[in-house]
């Protein structure tokens, strides 16, 4: 063991060019991976929030409807289980809402004389597959004229992002295979400079393990090197990215970016797992031809 | 105690080994001779399970190679030592280094090495070339030391290939000498050669290979004739028996 790890070290600065350059593809590699790590987590992060958004339904009543009639109303719709929140909006009400949210072209409604808006019940239900149900027995009421709800625009969006997601998990493992590749290369060029040596170990009677040993730890060691400098070059990368974008898109989604600590926390717990596998496997595959006998 | 039985390697279509069974007995000195091809390597890859028989059995003391399993192989070349033609000593490290490095990747402990890498260097004369590195030497002088890293384990078997193919008649017979000596010590030694000299004089048993088949088996062989270099006339030299000249 101690002997594997001397022997790695060794090894790595002895063969200097050919680990930087290694080190290089990979964080390169593991760069464009954390990238889009970022983008999975934080679009994944968006839809959420927008889901939150979006799982309200909006019951608008009829002109006619009294207002003990969606009292009773209210009351059926309270009982469903599915429910988790339920309030009337009478229309005055929704009409100031409309308001603001028009701002300087509030002017627009003002112009008309009647409120054009019916009073409405707004629901929210606590897991958005539930608003069908719901819906749906909403719809056998009398008194309703329209129910408004997002379950087609939710469903489009996650069926959006688990595409974008779905990519961009490919792409990632694309680049693990080149850079298992890419550190099996740089193990077998050591493991040929030192073949003669190789050979004897084999006659004398070491183990296989004992032979691999020095060189999986210098796989491992291209690995951790790699991974530390892309988590730090992310690291500094996101925290510009939040600084820039941030407070943008919080006040355009109300969702805002992943947290720097909790992404550099994961990323740098995935980065060390990938660095060390992608070194571990590297040297493996490339020393299997030579232990073969 | 090594026994082949009934042991066949082709490689392709061509011959290795062609049903060669054999019994070289503990404390044997074994010539291992025959043209280049006929089977000699590999009758000695077999041993040390580089390759592994198409049928037949091997037998090593009380292991048997031939079902060995790929885990067990270390420890069988842990009992055979083996030493060849260009010496195969690693440049960057000296004398002491090299024989050492057979002890170290076998785990044994540091005082053990201390104590018996100073032996083998004193049992094949080098002891005064400890510090040196192998480009300093010799071509003799390196094939002890390669001898040394040989034996240094103790092997119950010295396998050496061609060991005096690179040197001049004078160095062989210093390096026969030494292999004469760890023989007397109790170790089987199993030689290929070409040397035929040295065949003749030393007066040992001399296994024959031709096309994969044992041609002669002598308790106190020589070289052989031209027949056993010209593998087109043997076709009708079948023997493959015991015979004492």
């Amino acid at each position: 063991m101690i002997y594997s790890v001397k022997q790695a070290f060794k090894q790595f600065f002895r063969n200097g060019a050919m680990s930087t350059a290694s080190v290089f593809s990979i964080t390169a590699i593991l760069l464009i991976l954390g990238f889009f790590f970022l983008l999975i987590v934080n679009v994944s992060n968006i839809v959420e929030g927008i889901r939150k958004d979006f799982d309200t339904i909006q019951v608008y009543l009829l002109e006619s409807t009294e207002y003990a009639q969606a009292d009773s109303m209210m009351k059926q719709i309270g009982n469903m289980p599915e429910v988790q929140e339920l309030r009337y909006l009478p229309k005055e009400q929704a009409l100031e809402d409309f308001k603001v949210r028009f701002g300087d072209k509030a002017y627009l409604l003002e112009m008309r004389q009647e409120n054009p808006l019916p009073n409405s019940l707004i629901i929210k239900v606590g897991r958005i597959e539930d608003a069908d149900t719901v819906v749906k027995r909403i719809r056998t009421f009398e008194g309703v004229e329209e129910i408004n709800y997002y379950q087609e625009t939710v469903d489009r969006l996650i069926r959006l992002t688990s595409f974008i997601q779905f990519g961009a998990l490919a792409v990632i493992l694309v680049l693990l295979v080149i850079s298992v590749v890419v550190v099996s290369n740089t193990i077998k060029l050591m493991v040929l400079a030192r073949e003669r040596e190789i050979s004897i170990m084999k006659y004398v009677g070491a183990t296989n393990w004992f032979i691999r040993g020095p060189f999986l730890v210098e796989g491992i060691l291209i690995g951790i090197v790699s991974a530390a400098i892309s988590a730090g070059v992310i690291a500094f990368l996101y925290h510009k990215i939040i600084q820039v974008f941030g407070t943008d898109l919080l006040v355009m989604m109300s969702t805002g970016l992943v947290s720097e600590r909790f992404m550099l926390n994961n990323l740098s717990v995935i980065f060390a797992a990938l660095g060390i596998s992608i070194g571990a496997c590297g040297s493996i595959i490339s020393m299997r031809r030579f232990l073969d006998t | 105690m090594i026994e082949y039985k009934n042991v066949t390697k082709t490689y392709g279509t061509n011959v290795g080994l062609d049903d060669v069974s054999i019994r070289i007995d503990k404390g044997d000195f074994v010539f291992l001779v025959g043209p280049s091809g006929a089977g000699k390597s590999t009758f000695i890859k077999l041993m040390l399970k580089e390759i592994k028989a198409d049928s037949g059995s091997i037998v090593f003391d009380d292991l048997e190679i031939t079902r060995l399993s790929n885990r067990g192989i270390p420890k069988l070349r842990r009992s055979i030592g083996i030493v060849f033609q260009d010496f195969r000593l690693l440049p960057k490290k000296t004398v002491y280094e090299n024989v050492a490095f057979a002890m170290e990747i076998i785990h044994m402990s540091p005082k053990v090495v201390r104590k018996q890498v100073p032996q083998a260097l004193s049992l094949v004369g080098i002891s005064s070339k400890a510090a040196k590195y192998p480009d300093e030497l010799s071509a003799g002088e390196q094939q002890r030391v390669a001898i040394a890293r040989a034996i240094v384990n103790n092997p119950t078997v010295l396998i050496a290939d061609e060991p005096t193919g690179n040197l001049d008649p004078d160095t062989a017979w210093e390096i026969m000498r030494l292999l004469e000596q760890i023989n007397q010590r109790g170790t089987t030694i199993v030689m290929v050669t070409h040397a035929r000299d040295i065949v003749n004089r030393m007066g040992r048993r001399v296994i024959a290979i031709n096309e994969g088949r044992i041609m002669r088996d002598e308790k106190m062989g020589v070289y052989g004739s031209e027949e056993d270099e010209n593998s087109h006339h043997m076709g009708m030299y079948r023997g493959g028996g015991y015979s004492i000249l």
